[in-house]
């Protein structure tokens, strides 16, 4: 693809496909920024004002968005941070000559295909309920007391939830990049007397650093809209404590009918991605050239 | 130091047996070539002595101590593998300096090493890249430095020069055989082509399926094959066998002459044959002959040999240039001097 004619064929095939995706995508955006300027609630029919900025002044002083965006924040750390590490560990495993590990490793992948909802309600009433649940359960033969996960830890166990969904498929990643490190590598450094440790740090992260920059990408996308495992569990409380941003608009723009004040926040929503998107980029995305 | 004593070492893969009980001892500063075709054992052999493979049985003794069960960083010995296996996202500098740090040397000494092994291998401006960025031969040669520094008592090569051109290979070729002189280490060097083999060994050990049929100096093994399997293998062109039924010595059961043995006449001679196809070197020129009894030998002729495509000639060799083997393959002795 490399000669001119061959590339303006290209961009020629590609653009109904661009036009289509923009026009999906520009239409709704539109639209919320058109509601976002106007007074709309659901509650209030008539004319909708013309109120400028007033929307977004009141989401943006509301106590709840800075709550709700720093357990955005916390989330998507939180669940990187726990997937990227127990995905290099399940990997490294996966990747050991186990007995039946082809089995092992359609097992493991199981968790990404359960849906979030089925998922959350699945932690939330056989593992984390404090009386009926797993854990429970466990902590009472161990004579301690029962945990009440989502009133004393809400973000916590949602991070758990969300993190054991997501495992797999950054194991999964992991596992394909560990697969394509060329053995005599490992075995030149075995030669150079790098015990197991020295490995891993000096041969097998690095190589990782592209899959984890991909992994990291692709799950921020997911992650900054975690939604349904919120509203299964802890319905965005105790308070807000385990509201994020996506289920604080939820509840803006459809538990108090303020479509105009939801709209803005979706914007608002808008803008913290593509900072994030930015930061990610500039930050980590010069692993993925060459 | 660095003498590798080999004591009916054995290696099966799950049942498969790679290597037969083998013997073998190779003296410090020695530089041995293992040649033979492709698949007879000859990597996995010498990733044994590295200890990238266990032993099935029998002993590997490294200057003396038995180090059969010694991990492969313990054994003091340095490998350069076909693909090179350098470390991809480290500099230059730093993937000679791996082996030291992962020792504790100390960073000037460190950096006094590294400058040192640059300067023998031409490396000095290149430190600072990465291997991405470097050709072939200067790969080659970032393996060889990490190998180095590291002063093992003997270095282990797997094919290091394949993966380059012709040309490049005979200057690495060069450049290897002289770090041999100067460090006097012990080399140990796989290959499969005989005209590295030849040119660079002190000693060659030809492997096939699993043994090996021969160990000895190249002249050695060009003038005294002990079988069919060797005088074929060593030399280029290869030796031509020519079947007998009626020779002096009644257990003769096929001669074998060398290209360049053979002596053409145009009136009287052993074989007849007509010419085939003739390859012009230059310097020399190769005739496919085809003789009487419808084989087809090579001869080496001078490089402005006048014979045409379809000449009729007449080879002979001189009795002391032709080697006898009997229905085993193997030598008759005395045959050939
Ligand atoms: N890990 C392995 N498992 C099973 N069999 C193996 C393994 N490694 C090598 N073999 C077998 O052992 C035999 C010898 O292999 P080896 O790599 O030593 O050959 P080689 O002499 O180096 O050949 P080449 O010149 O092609 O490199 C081959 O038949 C090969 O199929
Ligand atoms: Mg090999």
């Amino acid at each position: 693809m490399a000669t001119t004619q061959s590339r303006t064929l290209a961009r020629m095939m590609l653009f109904p496909s661009v036009i289509l995706l923009l026009g999906w995508m520009i239409v709704p955006l539109c639209m919320t920024l058109y509601f976002s300027f106007v007074d709309y609630n659901l509650l209030i029919p008539g004319e909708r004002e013309f109120v400028g900025f007033l929307n977004y002044e009141f989401f943006l002083t509301d106590p709840a968005f800075f709550e709700s965006f720093f357990n955005t924040l916390y989330l998507v750390t939180g669940v990187l941070a726990i997937t990227i590490c127990g995905g290099i560990g399940l990997a490294i495993l996966l990747d050991q000559a186990i007995w039946g590990r082809n089995y092992v490793r359609i097992m493991v992948l199981a968790p990404f295909f359960v849906m979030p909802t089925v998922s959350a309600l699945v932690w939330k009433n056989m593992l984390m309920n404090p009386v009926n649940g797993l854990f429970a359960h466990f902590a009472i033969w161990l004579g301690l007391d029962p945990i009440d996960f989502f009133a004393q830890m809400p973000l916590f166990s949602i991070i758990i939830i969300v993190s054991w969904q997501w495992l797999p498929f950054a194991a999964l990643i992991l596992l394909t990049a560990i697969q394509s490190l060329d053995r005599e590598q490992l075995e030149a450094a075995d030669l150079d007397g790098a015990g197991p440790f020295s490995k891993f740090f000096y041969i097998v992260l690095p190589h990782l650093s592209r899959a984890v920059t991909a992994v990291i990408l692709i799950e921020t996308i997911f992650l900054l809209s975690i939604f349904a495992e919120i509203l299964v569990t802890t319905s965005g409380g105790p308070g807000y404590a385990s509201t994020n941003i996506t289920y604080l608009i939820y509840t803006q723009s459809l538990l108090q009918f303020d479509v105009g004040g939801g709209s803005a926040g979706g914007i608002v929503a808008v803008i913290i991605a593509n900072i994030v998107a930015i930061f990610l980029m500039r930050l980590i995305g010069k692993n993925l050239e060459g | 130091m660095g003498s590798i004593t080999l004591k009916k070492v054995t290696k099966n893969f799950d049942e498969v047996n790679v290597i037969k009980p083998l013997d073998l001892e190779i003296k410090d500063g020695e530089f041995i070539v293992f040649v033979g075709p492709s698949g007879c054992g000859k990597s996995t052999l010498l990733r044994m002595i590295a200890g990238l493979e266990d032993t099935t049985s029998g002993n590997i003794e490294i200057d003396g101590q038995d180090a059969t069960h010694t991990p492969p960083a313990k054994r003091g010995l340095a490998m350069v593998f076909q693909s090179y296996a350098l470390y991809p996202h480290m500099s230059v500098r730093n993937n000679i300096a791996f082996p030291l740090k992962r020792a504790k040397v100390s960073p000037a000494e460190i950096e006094s090493k590294i400058a040192n092994a640059a300067k023998i291998l031409n490396l000095t401006d290149y430190l600072d890249r990465k291997p991405g960025q470097l050709s072939g031969g200067q790969r080659q040669r970032v393996a060889i430095g990490r190998a180095i520094v590291r002063q093992p008592s003997a270095f282990l090569f797997d094919e290091p020069l394949s993966n380059l051109d012709a040309s490049l290979r005979v200057n690495m070729r060069l450049e290897i055989s002289e770090l041999h002189k100067s460090l006097a280490t012990t080399m140990i060097y796989v290959t499969h082509d005989q005209v590295e083999a030849m040119t660079m060994a002190d000693r060659i050990a030809v492997f096939n399926g699993g043994i090996i049929e021969q160990v000895g100096t190249p002249l050695e093994l060009y003038q005294h094959p002990v079988n069919k399997f060797v005088a074929g293998f060593i030399g280029s062109p290869k030796m031509n066998f020519i079947d007998v039924t009626n020779d002096s010595n009644a257990q003769t059961q096929s001669l074998g002459v060398r290209p360049e043995h053979f002596e053409i006449s145009t009136d009287s001679g052993t074989w007849q044959g007509t010419v085939g196809v003739i390859e012009h070197l230059g310097s020399e020129s190769f005739l496919h002959v085809t003789i009487e009894d419808g084989s087809t030998v090579t001869v080496k002729a001078d490089g402005d040999c006048p014979l045409k495509y379809g000449d009729t000639i007449y080879l002979s060799a001189p009795e002391h240039k032709v080697h006898r083997f009997d229905k085993n393959g193997l030598t008759i002795k005395n045959a050939a001097p």
